[in-house]
């Protein structure tokens, strides 16, 4: 159990996919000009990374090695468009305001990541929980980013006015650089406190 | 709809709707190959290459099969395919017939199947109903846009010094703020052409 714990906490704080791993960073910066666009697609990358690191664990003893990446790709693609029909049914809006990443899911390295360095030498469960924590990890950087940009861009959160009227809404917020520069000092921060934390340690 | 004219396309996806600054496409590969001009440079002109002609594949395979068929839903597994198996397919010519071609960008054609902006192109040719030629000048002009952020950024990252930066900006971090004020400064491009 213990290892288990590990790997949740390697998947959301530790081992960050977005802040130390610095992949799957094309959607986090697309989708997060509102929360709730940041959260629908952070709860189909959950679906996506857990349910395929699942299924690839559990063929993994029988994929030859050299078609290996094709296999995974297929599999990830299916979920992916279990996902798109899911959307476009019961979320028509949401389906056309994430456009095309929802597909590009498919491409998002940190599903193929845990894939590769975890489930193809892990159990089923073990794998997805790991790709389920990944994908957690994932959702919470893409929800604290959206919700600075969308509490400065339209002084909502969910949609919901949170700041006065008054307030002057920041437009560079829901513009593209505004996610460069966020994801930038997030990054940064986690990165300084990362290495300060090695240091300390091998001083004592 | 209205149907804009091909050059007015081409020129906007390399400006105002840049791959990277402004749809934050090929990122990965973007924060991670920027170090050296030249790498860049090759990385470059192998992604033009491939997104020209996939993004015309995909069209073709999509409007003449996908759609016949009413296989609309299947269209993320086939693009990925084409994508696949067509940067296998150059892998194996170059290394046939250009081997001085093959050593400069060989390395970079496994990078490119899992490039969100291959797949990121077809995904929007389709979703903004373009016509063959739109197609042909979107992908070529998406291409040349990427490359050109790539390489802007190339240089700008082989001046900046990383010894100096305060503790943890150097790499990632900084690539991205600059990335930042790259899209500022081109959303000034805004007002020549727009295509939504």
């Amino acid at each position: 159990m213990a290892n288990r714990k590990k790997i949740i906490r390697d998947g959301i704080i530790d081992d960050n996919p977005i802040l130390f791993q610095i992949i799957g960073i094309c959607s986090a910066l697309a989708v997060t000009n509102l929360m709730m666009n940041s959260l629908i697609m952070g709860v189909s990358l959950i679906f996506v990374t857990a349910l395929s690191s699942f299924t690839i664990s559990i063929i993994r003893k029988y994929t030859p090695d050299h078609v290996r990446m094709m296999v995974q790709v297929l599999i990830i693609s299916v979920y992916v468009i279990f996902v798109d029909i899911f959307l476009k049914a019961y979320m028509p809006d949401m389906s056309k305001a994430l456009g095309p990443y929802v597909g590009l899911i498919i491409t998002n390295c940190i599903i193929m990541g845990r894939a590769e360095a975890f489930a193809v030498n892990n159990g089923p469960v073990d794998s997805f929980i790991d790709g389920a924590a990944a994908g957690i990890g994932y959702t919470l950087v893409l929800l604290v980013i959206a919700s600075i940009r969308e509490l400065m861009g339209f002084g909502t959160l969910f949609g919901i006015q949170v700041l006065p009227e008054t307030v002057t809404q920041w437009t560079l917020m829901i513009m593209p650089p505004s996610a460069f520069f966020i994801l930038g000092i997030f990054i940064w921060i986690a990165t300084n406190r990362k290495l300060t934390k090695e240091e300390g340690g091998s001083k004592k | 709809m209205i149907q804009v004219h091909p050059l007015v396309i081409f020129f906007a996806s390399i400006f105002t709707s840049n791959m990277i600054f402004s749809n934050f496409l090929g990122m990965c590969s973007f924060t991670s190959v920027s170090k050296e001009i030249e790498t860049a440079a090759g990385l470059g002109i192998a992604v033009t290459f491939v997104l020209a002609i996939t993004t015309v594949l995909n069209y073709i395979v999509y409007h003449y099969i996908l759609v016949y068929f009413g296989l609309e839903y299947l269209r993320f597994i086939i693009f990925i395919l084409v994508i696949a198996a067509f940067v296998q397919f150059l892998e194996m010519v170059l290394e046939k017939y250009l081997e001085n071609l093959y050593y400069s960008l060989g390395i970079f054609l496994p990078l490119i199947t899992v490039n969100c902006a291959i797949m990121g192109v077809s995904l929007f040719m389709v979703t903004r109903n373009y016509n063959l030629v739109q197609t042909a000048f979107f992908g070529l002009g998406s291409g040349i846009g990427w490359a050109l952020a790539i390489v802007s950024m190339a240089g700008i990252r082989s001046r900046i010094n990383e010894d100096n930066l305060p503790l943890g900006l150097g790499g990632p971090a900084i690539t991205l703020i600059t990335t930042g004020i790259m899209a500022m400064a081109f959303i000034g491009f805004s007002g020549i052409v727009s295509i939504s």
